[in-house]
């Protein structure tokens, strides 16, 4: 019988054939914690006397979700990191180097690897053949002690995509219509497979984006096989050499497949407060935004900015938005400096934060004041989760989100792509 | 073991921005003044109006979303007794294993606020004694249980100086 991509590559961490629903101790390559799970990892392995990292060149400490510190808690939350990085020789990636997810495939995860972060959005680095997934504090620290963790070897849902986005739609659009889908816990405990023709052209940036929203619909992974793209991605990264082919069997036993027709979506938005309520763009135009935001791990490469940037260029958002924008990672913010990229958001009245996790968490850099309403190209729309209750998330594409602050409300972006 | 304690019912999906919000993450490094605020923005009177002891009781994907142990760790320090929910959001319900907190799965429809609760673990039975039903729970998987027998999952390790779950 066929393996899928989890069976194999937790088989092959495991030393031994394993089928989905068996529980297995596995072998983990990368570990990852950011400033708001790390502190507590290392005060929890700190507490057993395990304050130690097996593979520390593979131990990632991100400063992202409060980058610059807003607040002297937080400076001191930062400084538990710095020491630890100190102590054991992991790695430390800085304020202003990115957001984790982003940081992690740029320069740290391989096909068939495992990849155990503290952070739910973890299950991005799946995009490059690996079985990343997202783990709590004291799961991530006994990882880091000791290479390895338990699993549930988790059953697969195949998402077999085929057929050619509009004009105007974008993988962000493919995977809330999937979550809308099969709704927010529709996935739990699964690992999502991606793939069908669609996905085998779609390039990395598309495929990151799809396998950071497997955790929307409860899914334990988002993974695609790795192939050319793959490839020529790590080669464009420096790391040509970790390349290999990871896919699933063509007899792989699937729990369910779900087939996609990426001709048929629409630009799509997910409504307040949860990922799953999606309706198409086309039918919020009565919904005025006070602040948009362009970024995050879902939506803050090159690529999503060159979109918005697009659509912006020689323009002014409108006179009541606030347009926020946030490059994931150093490096994009350098390449959208030298495109032009930045000049052009903050001359339609953007502003222009450091790279990392921006307001999608509610900790600094544009909390919603009562009633406002945002429209954010992050992954998550839950109620409080930038930073007040009583505020209101919408989430959609970076075209949708750069025409709608042009607008002033939400507003499909074909009209002005299509032509 | 028997738990007693009051039933305080919350609604689908209530996330960890609803049980730990990320406008207190300054508090992740002070977890008892953090679970002052525990559920605050499902509901901004549950931390004072709870008692040590009670249940909070939920429908379906409790614990959704972010990672942060937090979530579990202040709902365990406010007192919360266990988790009854219909489903768990997956990192969640890890998390709250290996620190200690024990959830329940099982159909929490016939529990109403307020409703005086006693959990069984051992027969994994819920009394409602209010409303003088029994429900039963969905066990919890092997590994899990040695997970919470061993008090969580950092003093498993410290006592084996390793994993020995499978």
């Amino acid at each position: 019988m066929g393996k899928t991509i989890a069976e194999k590559i937790i088989g092959e961490h495991s030393g031994k054939k394993v089928t989905a629903g068996e529980f297995v101790v596995a072998n983990v390559d990368v570990t990852a914690v950011q400033d708001g799970t790390g502190p507590l990892t290392i005060q929890e392995i700190q507490k057993i006397n395990l304050e130690q990292a097996k593979n520390p060149s593979r131990t990632i400490l991100f400063i992202d979700h409060a980058a610059p510190s807003p607040r002297k808690e937080l400076s001191n939350a930062h400084k538990i990191l710095r020491d630890f990085a100190k102590k054991t020789g992991a790695i430390l990636s800085e304020v202003g180097e990115g957001v984790c997810h982003q940081r992690l495939v740029e320069d740290f995860v391989n096909p068939g690897e495992i990849l155990v972060g503290a952070d739910s959005h973890t299950c991005t680095s799946g995009a490059l053949g690996a079985f990343a997934t997202g783990m709590g504090s004291t799961d991530v620290g006994i990882a880091i002690a000791l290479g390895k963790t338990w699993l549930k070897v988790p059953e697969t849902f195949k998402i077999d995509v085929h057929g050619s986005f509009q004009q105007g739609v974008y993988a962000k659009d493919l995977i809330l219509h999937l979550i809308g889908l099969i709704g927010a816990d529709g996935a739990t405990y699964k690992a999502l497979e991606f793939t069908g023709e669609t996905i085998r052209k779609m390039p990395m940036t598309d495929r990151f984006c799809l396998s950071n929203m497997a955790v929307e619909a409860g899914g334990k992974a988002g993974l695609i096989a790795s192939d050319e793209i793959t490839r020529q991605y790590l080669i464009s990264r420096g790391r040509g050499d970790k390349f290999r082919p990871i896919d699933s069997d063509p007899d792989a036993v699937y729990e369910r497949v779900i087939n996609i027709d990426a001709s048929k979506l629409e630009p799509t938005v997910s409504c307040p407060h949860t990922v799953d309520n999606t309706k198409l763009a086309r039918e919020l135009n009565d919904v005025k935004v006070d602040q948009v935001f362009i970024g995050s791990c879902t939506n803050g490469r090159i690529e999503d900015l060159r979109i918005a940037a697009n659509i912006l260029k020689g323009k002014k958002v409108h006179k009541d938005v606030r347009l926020l924008v946030v490059p994931a990672s150093r490096e994009i913010f350098i390449q959208a400096s030298r495109e032009g990229l930045l000049e052009i958001f903050a001359e339609a009245g953007g502003a222009i934060n450091t790279p990392g996790c921006g307001p999608c968490v509610g900790v600094h850099a544009g909390i919603l004041g009562d009633d406002e309403v945002c429209l954010a190209t992050q992954n998550r729309n839950f109620q409080g989760r930038m930073g007040n209750p009583k505020g209101y998330i919408y989430l959609s594409s970076p075209a949708t989100a750069a025409f709608s602050a042009l607008r002033g409300k939400i507003s499909d972006p074909r009209e002005v792509l299509v032509k | 073991m028997i738990k007693q304690g009051k039933a305080w019912k919350f609604g689908d999906d209530i996330s960890t921005d609803h049980i730990a919000p990320g406008r207190l993450f300054h508090l992740r490094t002070n977890l008892p003044e953090l679970a002052k605020h525990v559920l605050e923005d499902a509901d901004p009177e549950f931390a004072q109006k709870m008692s040590v002891g009670d249940f909070v009781v939920a429908g379906n994907n409790f614990g959704l979303g972010s990672s942060r142990e937090h979530a579990p760790q202040v709902l365990k320090i406010a007192g919360v007794n266990a988790v009854l929910a219909k489903s768990f959001a997956r990192i969640f319900f890890r998390n709250a294993i290996n620190i200690g907190l024990l959830l329940v799965e099982c159909n929490t429809d016939m529990i109403n606020q307020g409703d005086e609760l006693e959990l069984d673990l051992a027969a994994g039975i819920i009394k409602n004694k209010t409303q003088a039903t029994k429900i039963k729970a969905t066990p919890l998987p092997d590994v899990m249980i040695k997970i919470l027998n061993d008090g969580g999952l950092a003093k498993h390790i410290e006592k084996y100086g390793d994993f020995q779950l499978v």
